[in-house]
């Protein structure tokens, strides 16, 4: 694997990671995404719905506690997790747990980190983790590790360091774990930065992580509210300038077009696509716009929509969905509201994704209040698209040395 | 379609073109011309009751070969409703379906899903579920909105009653729809662009059915279709009634058997001389996780799938089989990730559309009793298994299963 930068700017890094996957012939571009899955499927789309989508990444996100069940039927698969899901041309990330779902707390000790599957609780020592790594072969995985600090607020200091201290003991001992299994070879290891709140701590995990032979680094533990997250971007700058510039920094928890952007200027590289699935999930689109360069006459008549559509979304509306009590962000719409019963346009106009070519706003309106699954497909495909597509346009903007048109527009449609 | 002269007796378009007839059997091959293209027949009709196949997209049940799929008078009368489909320029425009559609008229559903409807002469008068708003569902009105969908086959509003009622209201409803028949054809204002079916009724009393057939066979419409069927009766009376009516039936025009779609009844119901199904088992027994195959179906949550790392039919062409196993669908499965029920709905979609179209080719290629034969042999294994109805119609037909 290697990480080749092209700029830096303001703190953003865009670049390539090459000779990925098992072959060696993947990449990936930096800043991007990895594409979110439940139990190893995109949400609500099968290979021929997902193959629909422009600008799928080229990596898919794995969660530990959707797949850790699963470690018997592997281990006899034998032939990894990647060809078990359908999926053997995606690269594959392995993360501990799902961003959707936060986990209970309480759960780690000195020798052991849970994940909850659809049977319950999963407990890991690091010889079990590994095992099922081993069954899984995925590309990367995050290591096991304690990422408890972050749930409690405010963090003790004392629960900081112990997240520190046992992430570093569970990295060693996956890292020699590793040394022995002939199968792991191929697949990386990604440090996981500890710490909670506590600056020391923080830094102090990164140091020592950077120490050890890991592919990339996670920083795990800035998820939250809007509220705590800027207080933990302060933490995030100091935390990314102690990691080595040549490895990858991936970031968990953290979706919204905004804070990605925060996250992107102080040094991180990868993020989740989680958040287009949370948007699916409570009825919405993705209609935010990150065209920083259009032409005239369509900023008119965009402006015009966008800015009528900002007005009705004053407040932060809370809607309740059954996988998270996730509030609606003033970058979508709710396809449920009555005025689009009657509105034949597409989802966004100019979007190229299947479900905007092909259907109305009216049409998706119709299928959430008849509860249609197909509601939840065509919303995921749009968002997916729309997703990835704000992605490119933070990359060309980098590369264009207009970042901050795109920051700016971003911002003026954060509520 | 065939221009009418609007003096001769037999003016409705010849909609369906016979290609191939067994020697045998009643078995017919043939093709339907719509106004949304050409249909093969013998034809099943997947059932997309509210402008969508459920979790499958439209361009996904056109790569399965899908040309014809069902839509709902009753549900979507009530949402969107029919002003709402005709500024998306009908249910073609509102769902984005180039191919063809068949509405039924709403007339089961008020029966077999309203617990407060009222029949009269009128029509059914029924509560809306969702406002409770009384509406009546005239014959008059279920053209009205059926036409406001556009579907390229319509169906008559019948008066339904359940296939286990017995007595004078078995008769009562098959005279009615007859008149009802009469004031659909009088109501409907495309004629040229939709197809109106008329149903045949008479419950599971053969004088009342044929007293339909020959009253219903007089009105001038460009196909048939057979109901009242598929309740709760016995096959043996099932089929009875179906031989009787293909019987009585013009052979020119298309034999519609309503609700029927297990894999056994569709080969038999072909047999008899029926060349059109609609049924919601396929997709509906997707969403609870079986999986159709030649041999019965796969119940893909139960623990034996597990580590079974098999597709589910090495025979069938359709994605799911092609990319996935049984473990991985029974993992899916239990998860809670739509992804798994819209992977079996592609595949019973394709499972029926396949047995459909290997049918025809069997008719086509004058092996059809042979087919009839192996298709028994490998669902029921033993002829011993052989349900006693089927092998019965079978033979009425003139195919002995050895």
């Amino acid at each position: 694997m290697k990480l080749s930068l092209t700029k830096v700017a303001n703190g953003c890094r865009l670049g390539k990671i090459k000779n990925l996957g098992k072959t060696g012939d993947g990449s990936m571009d930096i800043p991007g995404c990895l594409l979110y899955t439940k139990t190893g499927s995109a949400p609500h789309l099968t290979h021929h719905t997902l193959q629909k989508i422009h600008g799928v990444p080229a990596m898919a996100q794995l969660t530990l506690s959707s797949l850790a069940e699963h470690h018997e039927v592997l281990t006899e698969y034998k032939e990894g997790v990647g060809k078990f899901i359908g999926m053997p041309e995606f690269l594959l990330y392995c993360s501990l747990h799902d961003p959707v779902r936060p986990c209970p707390a309480g759960y780690v000790t000195n020798k052991s980190v849970s994940v909850w599957g659809v049977g319950g609780r999963v407990e890991m020592t690091a010889s079990r983790f590994m095992a099922i790594q081993q069954a899984l072969q995925p590309d990367w995985f995050q290591c096991l590790s304690d990422g408890e600090a972050s749930c409690a607020e405010p963090t003790s200091i004392k629960r900081a360091r112990k997240s520190v201290d046992r992430s570093l003991l569970f990295l060693d001992h996956c890292l020699r774990l590793q040394e022995e299994s002939e199968v792991l070879q191929k697949s990386t290891i990604i440090g996981v930065i500890e710490g909670g709140d506590v600056l020391e701590e923080r830094l102090r995990s990164a140091r020592e992580t950077a120490k050890r032979p890991v592919g990339g680094f996670l920083l795990d533990g800035f998820q939250g509210n809007p509220a705590t997250l800027e207080t933990r971007l302060n933490l995030l700058s100091s935390v990314t300038a102690e990691l080595p510039e040549d490895k990858p920094r991936l970031i968990s928890g953290v979706g919204r077009p905004d804070e990605v952007l925060e996250c992107i200027e102080r040094g991180v590289d990868l993020f989740e696509s989680f958040f287009p699935y949370q948007v699916t999930e409570r009825g919405c689109a993705l209609t935010f716009s990150f065209d920083y360069q259009p032409n005239p006459e369509e900023t008119l008549l965009q402006q015009n929509g966008t800015q009528e559509e900002i007005k009705c979304v004053d407040q932060t509306k809370k809607i309740k969905t059954t996988s998270c009590n996730q509030e609606m962000t003033s970058f979508e719409i709710n396809l449920k509201e009555k005025k689009y019963q009657e509105d034949f346009d597409p989802l966004v106009r100019g979007c190229s994704c299947y479900c905007c070519e092909n259907h109305t706003r009216a049409y998706i309106h119709h299928l959430l209040v008849t509860s249609e699954l197909l509601a939840g497909v065509l919303l995921m495909i749009h968002n997916f698209e729309h997703y990835f597509g704000f992605f490119h346009s933070i990359r060309e903007a980098l590369k264009s040395d207009r970042l901050a048109l795109l920051k700016e527009l971003i911002r003026r449609q954060a509520s | 379609m065939a221009t009418a002269s609007p003096t001769s007796l037999e003016s409705a378009p010849r909609i369906l073109r016979l290609v191939s007839e067994c020697s045998r059997s009643r078995a017919r091959a043939g093709e339907l011309r719509l106004p949304h293209g050409r249909v093969a027949t013998p034809v099943f009709m997947p059932v997309g009751t509210q402008a969508t196949m459920k979790g499958i997209t439209a361009e996904q049940l056109d790569a399965l070969g899908c040309r014809i799929c069902l839509g709902n008078t009753y549900h979507l009368g009530l949402r969107p409703g029919p002003e709402l489909i005709q500024k998306a320029h009908g249910l073609h425009g509102f769902m984005n379906w180039p191919h063809n559609l068949l509405t039924d008229s709403g007339g089961f559903q008020m029966v077999s899903l309203v617990s407060l409807s009222e029949v009269t002469e009128e029509g059914v008068r029924f509560r809306s579920p969702f406002n409770g708003d009384e509406t009546l569902l005239s014959p008059e009105r279920s053209v009205e909105i059926q036409n406001a969908l556009g579907s390229d086959i319509i169906m008559q509003l019948d008066d339904v009653v359940s296939s286990t009622v017995t007595g004078p209201r078995v008769e009562e409803a098959m005279y009615r729809s007859i008149r009802w028949l009469d004031r659909c054809i009088a109501a409907h204002q495309q004629p040229e662009k939709q197809n109106l079916f008329a149903i045949i009724q008479g419950g599971l009393d053969a004088d009342l059915r044929a007293t339909c057939l020959e009253e219903m066979t007089k009105r001038d419409v460009p196909g048939f279709a057979i109901g009242g069927l598929s309740g709760g009766e016995s096959k043996d009376q099932f089929w009875r009634m179906v031989v009787l009516s293909t019987s009585r039936l013009p052979k020119d025009k298309p034999r519609y058997l309503m609700g029927v779609g297990y894999a056994t009844d569709l080969v038999v119901c072909v047999a008899l001389g029926c060349d059109m199904f609609d049924c919601v088992f396929p997709t509906r027994t997707a969403r609870f996780g079986s999986a159709l195959v030649p041999t019965g179906n796969l119940q893909l949550k139960k623990r034996q799938f597990q580590k079974d790392f098999r597709s589910i039919d090495p025979e069938c062409a359709c994605p799911t089989c092609q990319k996935h196993s049984r473990a991985f669908l029974h993992a899916l499965l239990h998860s809670d990730n739509t992804a798994a029920l819209h992977h079996l709905t592609v595949h019973n979609i394709a499972y029926q559309l396949q047995l459909m179209g290997t049918i025809r080719t069997s008719i086509m290629e004058k092996r059809f009793p042979d087919f009839v034969r192996d298709f028994m042999r490998t669902m029921y294994g033993d002829p011993t298994l052989y349900p006693t109805w089927a092998t019965e119609a079978l033979a009425s037909v003139g195919i002995t299963l050895s």
